[in-house]
């Protein structure tokens, strides 16, 4: 399996060369990152190219960057300070909460990045392939729908719950969230709980959308514990 | 004379034919459907965001709930990814139960994805034939895991515990007399694999009966034949996979071209279709069913002969022995901290899928080193079979989407996520 995958990374680097990012092969999986402007010229060439045929698009998914490496609680100093740190609310440990602006200048990447799994019949192979949004205030990427027709969906998916707009997509609605709905849920600084709740009002004999009552709560901090630490 | 117009037609949310939340907009031209708008969402929970809030192994059970039909399935991409991303050996015992499992779980999928389809469009009696092979599989289920349906038995590193040694057996009541109680427990007598055995040899007699009601039937062939027909071309241009795509005529599946676990060494065919049409989707997928009963029939004789340990020794991610806890404050420890803050997978991403009993299921996560994933993504089969109904309803009539939603086996729990 390695030395074929090998040889797909080696083709891919010999006939795009410069109009990759980067190409890296980690556990039997080749990815590679491509700039905005290459997006539909690349994916072409993967498609249609003879040496890779990628005729199938499996997956198109939104991921969004911030907050990436970023714990609730901090492990690497002495256990002087409690679970209870990473529990409560409002502290300054990473995790977002109700109102929080995010920081873009932590972030050393582009915010929102689209990643794409393609499949060969053919050549029985995969590839991975990322794309980031330059632009964190308003993302927008090519859409691949006239080269794969079954993006449409997943396109619709990653613009619904992360807000990445893609151009010439021909049908850019919301697909999974309900009419009406306010915001992209799946954004790291939108709260788990959600901002509005629903219940059916008696008296006004309709379904009625108010702020939430619950708040929000974290059982298990996050933590990034390196191999061979052993402090807790 | 009043003018002709096109009219629009809403089907659902709730209807009987729509297999559980879908509205979809019809645009007619009388009865023959000019455009298919679906509108999915209405059974989303979120699942790929709750997943990321909480540590690797809570999220084994919200899986099941995905494509609730066939839970084990699901629990064993999620798995997957993650023993991939930890490089994690899986003792063969295990990998052997999985495979079992996952056969059991197609056969339950198509056992339910039969009945309902047939009952769509008219017949009947074959929803209460599978349904009733069901619930001795279903028993299985119960048997390994405590549940019926949401199993929860697959772990990172193998599966919760090893095969029961005795099959649970029906308890006397006042409804159950000696004598049907008797009839009740006869296969229940020895360990779940006996028991399995049995309904092995039975199954193929089974499916011979819902073949003598369906194959030749000529109401079944009117309703199946030539509706829904998809090309090999479009149905890789729409990401199709699964018996949606073998139905069309191309050979592809997942335990033959990219084998995972011990499918290598087990020997099964691939059923494929020539017309691509609902009536191959149906023969692809009975056959289907025969051959997953030849795969648990070759498991069953390999776990017989050889017992051993079901769980990975890497205690980094699996939970230390019972034993071990009662006289040890370490192991002690190590039990709380994996249940409560679990463990850390390297920093990574990967992709892990299956071939999941209605097309390719795939996870694809990303991992910062944290306790939880970073990013989890699911790639469910129906959502883009779904996407696809649009084309393949279109110049049809309006009974043949319920025929098409039939046989695309949408299950909306992972359409919508």
């Amino acid at each position: 399996m390695s030395e074929r995958v090998e040889n797909l990374a080696t083709a891919l680097r010999s006939q795009f060369a410069d109009q990759l990012l980067s190409c890296e092969v980690a556990l039997d999986e080749v990815t590679i990152e491509v700039a905005r402007e290459q997006l539909l010229a690349v994916c072409e060439t993967l498609k249609d190219g003879s040496e890779f045929q990628f005729e199938q698009l499996i997956d198109l998914c939104g991921v969004d960057y911030s907050s990436y490496g970023e714990v609730e609680w901090d492990t690497s100093d002495a256990s002087s300070s409690g679970f209870s740190r990473g529990v409560e609310s409002g502290s300054a440990n990473g995790r977002l909460v109700f109102g929080d602006e995010l920081e873009a200048a932590t972030l050393d990447r582009p915010r929102f990045a689209v990643v794409i799994h393609l499949l060969s019949y053919k050549f029985n192979q995969r590839l991975r392939l990322r794309c980031s949004a330059p632009n964190d205030d308003m993302p927008l990427l090519p859409s691949v729908t006239s080269i794969w027709n079954g993006a449409d969906w997943f396109e619709r998916e990653a613009f619904d719950l992360f807000g990445i707009l893609f151009e010439g997509h021909n049908d850019l609605r919301r697909i999974l969230t309900d009419y009406g709905f306010v915001g992209h849920p799946f954004r790291k600084d939108f709260p788990l709980v959600g901002h509005v709740e629903m219940r059916y009002d008696e008296e006004k004999k309709r379904v009625i959308y108010e702020p939430v009552s619950i708040e929000p709560r974290v059982l298990v901090p996050r933590v990034i514990r390196k191999e061979g630490q052993t402090d807790v | 004379m009043s003018e002709i117009r096109n009219y629009t037609l809403n089907f659902g949310p709730q209807h009987p034919a729509a297999h559980g939340v879908l509205r979809l907009v019809l645009e007619m031209d009388g009865e023959v459907i000019v455009r298919a708008d679906p509108h999915i969402g209405l059974l989303h929970r979120g699942t790929e965001k709750l997943a990321e809030s909480k540590p690797y192994n809570q999220s084994i059970g919200y899986m099941d709930r995905l494509d609730y039909v066939s839970t084990m399935s699901n629990e064993h991409a999620y798995v997957m990814v993650i023993e991939k991303l930890l490089e994690l050996e899986v003792p063969e015992r295990a990998q052997y139960i999985r495979v079992m499992f996952d056969e059991i779980t197609r056969i339950l999928n198509h056992l339910l994805w039969i009945g309902a389809h047939a009952l769509d469009i008219g017949a009947m009696t074959v929803f209460l034939y599978a349904f009733r092979e069901r619930e001795d599989l279903m028993d299985c289920y119960e048997a390994v895991s405590g549940a019926r349906l949401h199993a929860t038995y697959y772990r990172v590193g193998g599966v919760a515990r090893d095969l029961p040694d005795h099959m649970p057996q029906y308890e006397p009541s006042r409804w159950r007399n000696k004598k049907e109680l008797q009839r009740l427990n006869e296969n229940r007598q020895g360990s779940l694999l006996d028991f399995i055995e049995d309904f092995c040899k039975r199954f193929p007699t089974y499916l011979d009966e819902y073949e003598i009601l369906l194959t030749d039937n000529r109401i079944w062939k009117q309703r199946t034949v030539g509706i829904g027909v998809v090309t090999p071309e479009r149905a890789m241009q729409m990401g199709f996979t699964g018996p949606m795509i073998r139905g069309s005529g191309v050979e592809w599946d997942l335990r033959k071209k990219q084998p995972y676990e011990v499918y290598d060494k087990l020997d099964f065919d691939i059923p494929v279709g020539t017309n691509g049409d609902s009536y191959d989707r149906y023969l692809v997928r009975v056959e289907e069913m025969r051959q997953s009963n030849r795969i648990i029939e070759q498991c069953i004789d390999w776990l017989r002969k050889n017992p051993g340990e079901v769980l990975a020794a890497n205690h980094k991610v699996t939970p230390p022995r019972r034993e071990a806890m009662k006289g040890d404050m370490e192991s002690l420890i190590h039990h709380f901290k994996h249940f409560t803050e679990g463990y850390c997978v390297p920093e990574g991403e990967a992709y892990a899928a299956i071939e999941h009993p209605k097309g390719e299921f795939g996870v694809y996560m990303i991992s910062d080193g944290a306790n939880k994933p970073f990013r989890v993504k699911i790639r469910a089969p129906g959502f883009a079979h779904m996407s696809g109904l649009d084309e393949m309803s279109r110049g049809h009539m309006l009974a043949d989407v319920v025929a098409i939603i039939g046989t695309q086996d949408i299950v909306f729990g992972e359409v919508d996520r």
